[in-house]
């Protein structure tokens, strides 16, 4: 029985599961939730994640959530020792990778997604765009851990690790086309974080690429979505708590 | 040269790496950052963690943040035990799955409920308002609910029979708003029970050593001087943008 992967597109953790397991050939039934029309909150999801996120994994009986430990299990379940650059055994190469993967919860992702919400989401929501000094400050997060990411994470290597692409690369660009789908240009005048763009591009394939971030590209049908869904009313409390 | 450990105490992760190393007899050398007087934006230390959070180690030459990562690195180059980082694929996934989520699921939140209690009324003189601190109790509250509900569910740890690296991150963060005068589990049987035996694996004296600065944090906030706090504005304006 093939891995089931409970995914929408929409959402960074799920591309770079979604990538990863296209990109290393494990077989898998793309089982979709849709998350503008709030299925992660039915009863159905519910009985295969009480957290009602996304992604989700099911393994025969084992189901697991968290893009991070979901991408880990995969690559130490099908990866061969071609592919160990992903997760490499060497000890100082995984650290850093850890490293990446630890920071980047409460720093790229959040102030990535911070940045979507404020532009794509709250307005349709509320009816009206976000304060000025409320998305200054956001952008100002999103720009620091930009810069950290430049500096220490990448400074002046090819990828993350070194030489190779691994899950710190592929976890990293996800987060950072989350605003830009939002048709926020965050590569333009960065000319290291462009550069290592454009090789993460080229290792996973640009078809795959531009497959996984379809989606996110195109948020123009999301106001609809929402109207017609019920979400414009269950979004508002929470839309309100993050402005408290 | 031997491995350098750059530890405040009053931080959960640095609690976590602390406990970890001295409960599997690693050597280290402490170096002690003391984070509310500002030594980690000292030049020294920016050459340690450019971004400037404790803890970080240094090993020779190699240099490491990040609680989760340097436990894990910690974990394989002294061999301990299994059932820290188990190599069973299943078990290693959840605790990954655990380590994974707090980082927004209690971390964020156990952390905010010190700040609004303790740190922000002594920097800024005023109270947190109302719906400030309930709302940030009631994200507290959430999480915790999760923890025992599916987290520990009906097993005695995290990953099942024995202690992981998730039980240790998990106690540690629980922990700092306990440290602001928050009993958590009071009325919580299951998170209580599973403290009692977290606490009995590390053992009493180590979890205490440990927590013996956090738990003091109260009277130690309440004599701080706050003028020598003032860098740390900045960063509370923005939490109330």
């Amino acid at each position: 029985m093939p891995l089931e992967l409970y995914l929408d597109l929409h959402s960074q953790p799920c591309r770079s599961v979604f990538i990863f397991a296209k990109k290393t050939n494990i077989p898998f039934d793309f089982k979709f939730v849709d998350l503008a029309t709030g299925q992660q909150y039915g009863e159905d999801f519910g009985k295969i994640s009480v957290v009602r996120k996304v992604p989700v994994m099911r393994d025969g009986d084992f189901i697991l959530t968290e893009s991070v430990a979901i991408l880990k299990y995969m690559a130490e379940k099908f990866g061969t020792s071609d592919s160990d650059h992903w997760y490499p055994a060497d000890l100082q190469k995984r650290a850093r990778i850890n490293e990446y993967l630890s920071w980047q919860h409460a720093a790229m992702r959040a102030h990535g997604s911070k940045v979507f919400w404020f532009r794509a989401i709250v307005p349709i929501i509320t009816g009206s765009e976000v304060p000025k000094e409320k998305m200054d400050s956001a952008m100002e997060d999103l720009t620091l851990s930009l810069k950290v990411f430049e500096e220490k994470f990448l400074d002046d290597r090819p990828f993350i690790i070194g030489e190779k692409i691994s899950l710190a690369d592929l976890v990293a660009i996800v987060e950072i086309m989350q605003p830009v789908g939002t048709g926020l240009d965050l590569f333009e005048n960065r000319p290291t974080l462009s550069a290592w763009r454009d090789r993460v591009k080229k290792e996973l394939g640009e078809a795959l690429f531009d497959e996984a971030h379809k989606t996110i590209m195109h948020v123009d049908s999301l106001p609809q979505t929402f109207e017609n869904n019920g979400m414009l009313e269950f979004l508002k409390p929470k839309i309100q708590k993050m402005f408290n | 040269m031997a491995l350098e450990m750059y530890l405040d105490l009053f931080s959960q992760p640095c609690r976590s790496v602390y406990i970890f190393a001295k409960k599997n007899n690693i050597p280290f050398d402490l170096k002690t950052v003391s984070l509310l007087e500002g030594e980690q934006y000292g030049e020294e230390f920016g050459k340690i963690n450019m971004m400037r959070k404790a803890p970080a180690i240094r090993d020779g030459e190699f240099c490491l943040a990040e609680s989760i990562a340097i436990m894990k690195y910690l974990a394989e180059k002294y061999k301990t035990s299994d059932h820290w980082y188990p190599a069973d694929l299943q078990k290693r996934a959840r605790v990954n799955e655990y380590l994974s989520w707090q980082h927004m699921g209690i971390r964020m939140h156990g952390s905010k409920m010190f700040w609004l209690r303790l740190l922000i009324p002594k920097i800024m003189g005023v109270e947190v308002p109302k719906d400030k601190m309930d709302g940030a109790l009631e994200d507290l509250e959430g999480s915790l609910k999760l923890i025992e509900e599916k987290f520990i569910g009906d097993k005695p740890f995290i990953a099942g029979e024995q202690i992981s690296l998730a039980d240790l991150v998990a106690i540690v963060e629980i922990m700092q708003p306990v440290g602001s005068g928050l009993d958590v589990f009071e009325g919580r049987l299951k998170l209580s029970a599973w403290r009692d035996r977290v606490q009995a694996e590390i053992g009493k004296e180590l979890f205490d050593e440990a927590h013996q600065g956090i738990l003091a944090s109260q009277e130690m906030v309440k004599n701080m001087d706050s003028s020598k706090m003032q860098i740390f504005k900045p960063k509370i304006l923005k939490m109330f943008l």
